[in-house]
């Protein structure tokens, strides 16, 4: 008998049954559209993650002292460190939140970052309206800050607000300048900062040493050779072994990349997406129990129908393949099913939700794939039990 | 006891014993059975419930093997594995079923095709082969319509269309009008001595002689044995 003609007939089978077949589908399409929308929720999340780390900018690289035991280093150290190999820019960092500022009667809390000129380019800030800090500000002290544009409207309810006056903790400082929106990430807004000279962040804030170095390599591929060299030059001021310089973090300090940071949201995100796609997996193979339950109970339901399909010179093999091929039909087309609800399903989540989904053609496929194989395997029991059915019985059966 | 002495012979058992197991105690279904029928026969095989005859039908229609003895169909031993006996069911027997066991959500159409399928009838063959034996028994009008729309006389006639379709050797009717009332049990019955007159070799199995008295030879099994086989001279239907 050919192969054409046995699938003729369980498909026929499959549509004549339309009702038990869908309802046989159902755990499949759950099944299918869970497993797509979860890993692409996942999918969506690391993207989502690894382009707000790479807005950042791939060459970044950050250094926390972390020890309370107080080194200084001095502007001569930072110049011979920044003509070591592969290292572009430096640029020290203070930063304090809840910072108190105030405008006329009007008055917010907010983070203060005090820094240098380089800041600018290593963090890729930009200034919308007037100008960022510059050597001559860090010299001489000067009381002026450059605000983002959340801060400005808090205390000004407006964002041209160069050349006014405004009050942190106290101090009068003049506006010099607005920072360009950046948006809002999943950390917090980036809009809502202060951005004032070192030396007068220094002062303000009563500390002496810089505790944040934000530093920027010539280029991504430099990166490890630019943390390299302030790990070696950290280990110095430390007063610690050579081998030290081995590992990035330690108790002392702490030297980060991006690459590194991402490596880190990746692989958490990873873990997430797998985990979803396992739970996701799981409801599958319920479903594939589903599709046995329901071939079981219709084994038995159709008894009569086996019967004179044997009568008639339908072979064991016939009738097993005849099943088999039912439950992949079904399986395949509740795959289906289950994928267009999955697309639908993507589409309405970034649509009302605002969730990055990424539905990638592997998981897609992939998971179709799975849903035949479940199909099948699950199809295996009642085929074998239709199949062994002696006609004479199956005939009598009412 | 043939009537054709020059045909070849369609059936001929030698010797067919049919035990069951129930327990410690064997139970004869079929003793010592010997039986020859020829080509272009109409035989009736009749006798009370109980008496073997289902048990006789089964061996004969190749849906049971025999406990000992030797079954030849058409020429072919039949003391073959599983798959064979299925190959000799669609091939050689036709099927006819006192509940006419046709498919309920196949139309008429692929019931009568479904023999052919298991077959491997080439395609373009089949379509024409179908609508010929369904005209045959006068329901060209009803292919598309499913068992449910017939009428009971009408689905026993469907049956009958699918048991031809594979041109068998033997017609075989296990109480053809025993879901039917006496009128158009009598149409099936006229159906299936038109069949024999045209050359098909046909066993009928009822337990009813009136209906019995339509076929050309009766044979009369009791407690497992066959009591009498004799040649039915009293003219029917027409």
């Amino acid at each position: 008998m050919k192969f054409t003609k046995l699938v003729k007939i369980a498909l026929s089978s499959v549509w004549n049954n339309k009702m038990r077949s869908f309802l046989t589908m159902l755990g499949i399409i759950i099944g299918i559209s869970s497993v797509i929308i979860l890993v692409g929720i996942g999918q969506g999340t690391q993207k989502e993650v690894s382009d707000q780390i790479e807005s950042l900018g791939t060459n970044l690289i950050t250094a926390n002292i972390m020890s309370s035991k107080s080194i200084t280093i001095s502007d001569e150290d930072l110049a011979d460190l920044k003509a070591k190999p592969g290292i572009k820019e430096i640029a020290p960092q203070i930063s304090e939140s809840n910072i108190n500022i105030k405008y006329g009667s009007k008055s917010s809390t907010t983070t203060l970052e005090a820094s240098t000129p380089e800041y600018l380019d290593i963090r890729s800030l930009s200034v919308s309206l007037g100008r960022f800090i510059t050597d001559r500000d860090v010299k001489n002290r000067f009381n002026v800050a450059v605000i983002g544009t959340e801060t400005a409207e808090n205390v000004f309810g407006d964002t041209n607000v160069v050349g006014n006056a405004i009050y942190i903790n106290g101090i009068e400082f003049k506006v010099i300048g607005v920072l360009k929106s950046e948006g809002t990430s999943s950390s917090g807004s980036s809009d809502d900062r202060i951005i004032v000279p070192l030396t007068s962040g220094q002062r303000l804030l009563k500390t002496a040493n810089a505790k944040n170095y934000y530093i920027s390599a010539e280029d991504k591929d430099k990166v490890d050779i630019a943390m390299g060299y302030i790990q070696l030059f950290l280990d110095k001021k430390f007063g610690l072994p050579g081998n030290a310089s081995s590992t990035t973090t330690n108790s002392y300090y702490r030297v980060m990349s991006q690459t590194s940071l991402l490596d880190t949201a990746t692989s958490t995100t990873k873990s997430m997406t797998t985990m979803l796609a396992g739970v996701a997996a799981i409801s599958l193979v319920v479903g594939g129990i589903g599709i046995m339950n329901i071939m079981l109970v219709s084994v038995v339901e159709r008894t009569k129908e086996i019967g004179t399909r044997k009568a008639i010179g339908a072979k064991r093999r016939t009738i097993l393949l005849q099943f088999l091929i039912e439950a992949a039909a079904v399986s395949a087309v509740g795959g289906a099913i289950g994928v267009a609800f999955g697309y639908i399903g993507a589409f309405i989540g970034e649509k009302f939700f605002s969730t990055t989904i990424v539905i990638s053609n592997n998981v897609v496929l992939g998971s179709f794939l799975f849903s035949v194989l479940v199909g099948l395997i699950f199809g295996i029991y009642p085929a074998n039990k239709a199949s062994k059915l002696n006609p004479i019985d199956a005939l009598r059966f009412e | 006891m043939t009537e054709a002495l020059n045909s070849k012979d369609i059936i001929k058992m030698t010797n067919i014993n049919k035990v069951y197991k129930m327990g410690n105690n064997e139970f004869n279904a079929l003793s010592d059975v010997n039986l020859t029928i020829s080509e272009g026969e109409y035989v009736a095989i009749v006798g009370p419930s109980g008496a073997g005859k289902s048990t006789l039908m089964n061996i004969i229609g190749c849906l049971d093997k025999a406990s000992s003895g030797e079954y030849i169909l058409d020429g072919l031993n039949t003391s073959c594995n599983d798959n064979k006996l299925a190959e000799i069911r669609n091939k050689k027997i036709g099927f006819i079923f006192q509940n006419y066991n046709l498919l309920p959500k196949l139309n008429i159409f692929e019931n009568v095709e479904l023999p052919l399928l298991y077959l491997g009838y080439p395609n373009n063959k089949s379509k024409e082969k179908i609508k010929s034996v369904v005209e045959k028994v006068g329901l060209s009008n009803h292919l598309k319509h499913k068992p449910s729309e017939l009428s009971g006389g009408q689905m026993q006639r469907v049956a009958i269309a699918r048991a031809l379709v594979t041109d068998p050797q033997l017609i075989l009717a296990d109480e053809p009008t025993g879901a039917l009332d006496s009128r158009t049990g009598k149409e099936v019955l006229k159906m299936l001595m038109d069949l024999n007159d045209e050359g098909n070799t046909i066993v009928m199995i009822t337990h009813d002689m009136e209906i019995a008295s339509h076929a050309k030879r009766i044979i009369t099994v009791k407690d497992g044995r066959i009591i009498s086989d004799s040649l039915n001279n009293r003219e029917v239907g027409a």
